[in-house]
């Protein structure tokens, strides 16, 4: 095992976990010291990823895990969107009063989970990895017992995520039966089309991965699961699952699958149009902040599959590129939403938005960039990984999807320009809440920057992903 | 006497998988109906894993189908535990009165 020193990243965090939660059982009201330990556990494992450059595939277990460029960056986007997902919500889990040991080693377990997803290159890892980390949702999800909601968000999303995992075994069983292995490198080398079995295991598969995303025909959970369950804990669930989802995507789709290209592209582009549309329309009447978030990570998911459905090295650079700019407006717009706070409230309708920019022109200001940039407009991050995603689908003249995709940009538009009217030109109501969190800050500024001025020096993220060759 | 092979076994395990997924849709009475039926989903999978595993003569089907027992364990515990909460805000588990999330 003379490479062992790669996984210590997943070996530090779970020795941590143990170590972390002993820590909150023996010591009284010790929930501040597990929060800040968790955030330095993440922060430590981040810089164990960074320290250990890696420039070639090595396979480490008997070849069922893998670490190459890919699991590399997207370990590192993990981890770093986790650090600001916890040291944001601390405050709006003090107020809320569900500051428990559990919350931060539950975060930490699923994050482990999605490491070891990345990482995968067998199915029985791959399953262990997932169910790590949505084992670890559920109970994120119903983790305010204190409210009817949270509770309910999490029974649904436990139903819907458990026939999920079901339908992907189903497609895992029969994926193994028919081309004699788990390996993911074995696999490829037997699959062929002449099986049916494979056909009905790959789109068993895809119907299982779409689940976790949230892609159109599979999304009926994510709205209820974001309005239902704590703010903080839909900021999670928004940012960290669909990056480990869909680095998994491209693992299932690029190397095992990689033969039956022309099956499951039909699939892909499918997922990724209805997903674009639905995302786009569906959102228009929606009156709740966060179930209005749900709806447009949908429309965002569908971006994502699109650069995937290409199938050339540059359409899975572009879906990264997406994917990594996503997290960032999500942690800002997440984290506007929880600075809304009056008398210990939190408030998540639209409505309360309204003329918020008397009051607090700067939250306003942030608003404004963020919404602009999920809409697409340039010169915003957001607009810059619409066009990667535009420019990779037109070089291989998949000109239906290219339109439908700026279509469906154009209508969504629509409703985050009729949040920003509701911010600047309704009448102003009540003042918030000085918010003096300063992590809540850090995030919120960091991540305004970065869609702000990502424009300035594009090539920083561009000549990162560049180098990940998966073809 | 007709020999009892690979098909045999899968078409049984896709019965069942399919008794699973149906009842998951056309319960209407209570959750915890839902939770047996995610078992028989899983329990499906793995015969349909077994089966496999003997006739390829390959074994990592079968030390999957011990991990998928095991987290389904797990997941059982953790949606029972998910239920109790529900049960203490409301007092019921019908599958019909779980709707003030909507829109």
């Amino acid at each position: 095992m003379e490479n062992i020193h790669l996984i210590y990243p997943e070996i530090f965090i779970s020795l941590s976990i143990m170590l972390i939660l002993m820590i909150g059982v023996f010591k009284t009201k010790s929930s501040n010291l597990v929060y800040s330990l968790s955030i330095l556990v993440l922060f430590v494992s981040t810089g164990l990823i960074i320290n250990s450059p890696i420039n070639q595939e090595i396979y480490l277990f008997n070849n069922s895990y893998k670490i190459d460029s890919l699991s590399h960056f997207m370990k590192i986007v993990t981890l770093i969107s986790g650090i600001f997902v916890l040291s944001s919500s601390y405050n709006y889990l003090k107020i809320e009063n569900i500051i428990k040991i559990e919350y931060p080693i539950l975060i930490l377990c699923s994050i482990l989970g999605m490491l070891v997803m990345i990482s995968s290159n067998d199915l029985i890892v791959f399953y262990i990895g997932l169910e790590l980390q949505s084992l670890a949702l559920y109970v994120l999800a119903a983790f305010n017992t204190n409210k009817l909601q949270s509770s309910e968000a999490g029974l649904k999303y436990f139903v819907l995520s458990a026939l999920s995992s079901g339908l992907l075994l189903y497609g895992c069983s029969l994926v193994y039966g028919f081309s004699e292995s788990t390996n993911f490198n074995l696999i490829s080398e037997k699959i062929i089309l002449s099986q049916y079995g494979n056909v009905f295991g790959i789109v068993f598969i895809l119907t299982g991965l779409a689940f976790k995303i949230s892609a159109v025909p599979f999304h009926v959970w994510a709205p209820d699961v974001y309005e239902g369950s704590p703010t903080s804990v839909s900021l999670f669930f928004a940012v960290v699952p669909k990056v480990a989802a869909l680095t998994v995507f491209i693992r299932f789709l690029y190397v095992p699958f990689l033969s039956l290209i022309d099956q499951w592209q039909i699939i892909i582009i499918f997922l990724s149009l209805a997903s674009m549309i639905f995302g786009a329309i569906a959102a228009i009447g929606q009156k709740n902040l966060k179930r209005l978030i749900a709806y447009s990570s949908i429309g965002h998911m569908g971006y994502a599959l699109a650069g995937l459905a290409v199938g050339t090295n540059s359409g899975i650079h572009s879906s990264i590129t997406y994917i990594c700019i996503y997290v960032i407006m999500n942690l800002a717009i997440f984290s506007c939403l929880l600075m809304l706070r009056r008398d210990n409230k939190f408030y998540d309708n639209i409505e309360d938005l309204s003329g918020l920019s008397k009051n607090h022109p700067i939250i306003s200001l942030c608003l404004l960039i963020v919404l602009f940039s999920l809409a697409g407009i340039p010169p915003l991050a957001g607009f810059f990984a619409k066009f990667y995603i535009f420019i990779s689908v037109i070089e291989q003249s998949m000109y239906f999807l290219a339109i439908v995709g700026l279509v469906s940009t154009v209508i969504s538009a629509f409703y985050y320009l009729k949040i920003i009217k509701i911010i600047y030109f309704d009448e102003a109501k009540e003042k918030f809440d000085q918010e003096n969190y300063i992590g809540l800050k850090i995030t919120l500024a960091l991540s305004t920057a970065i869609v702000l001025m990502y424009f300035v020096y594009p090539s920083w993220l561009i000549n990162i992903i560049s180098n990940i060759n998966i073809l | 006497m007709t020999e009892i092979g690979l098909g045999h076994y899968l078409t049984f395990s896709a019965i069942i998988f399919s008794i699973g997924v149906i009842g998951i849709f056309l319960n209407r009475k209570n959750i915890i109906v839902i939770l047996m039926n995610i078992e028989l989903l899983l329990l499906g999978v793995n015969i349909n894993l077994v089966s496999f595993s003997i006739f390829l003569n390959d074994l990592s089907g079968q030390i999957f189908t011990l991990f998928i027992l095991t987290v389904a364990a797990a997941e059982a515990a953790i949606g029972l535990a998910i239920i109790v909460i529900y049960y203490r805000k409301t007092g019921t588990i019908r599958v019909e009165d779980i709707n003030s999330l909507k829109g």
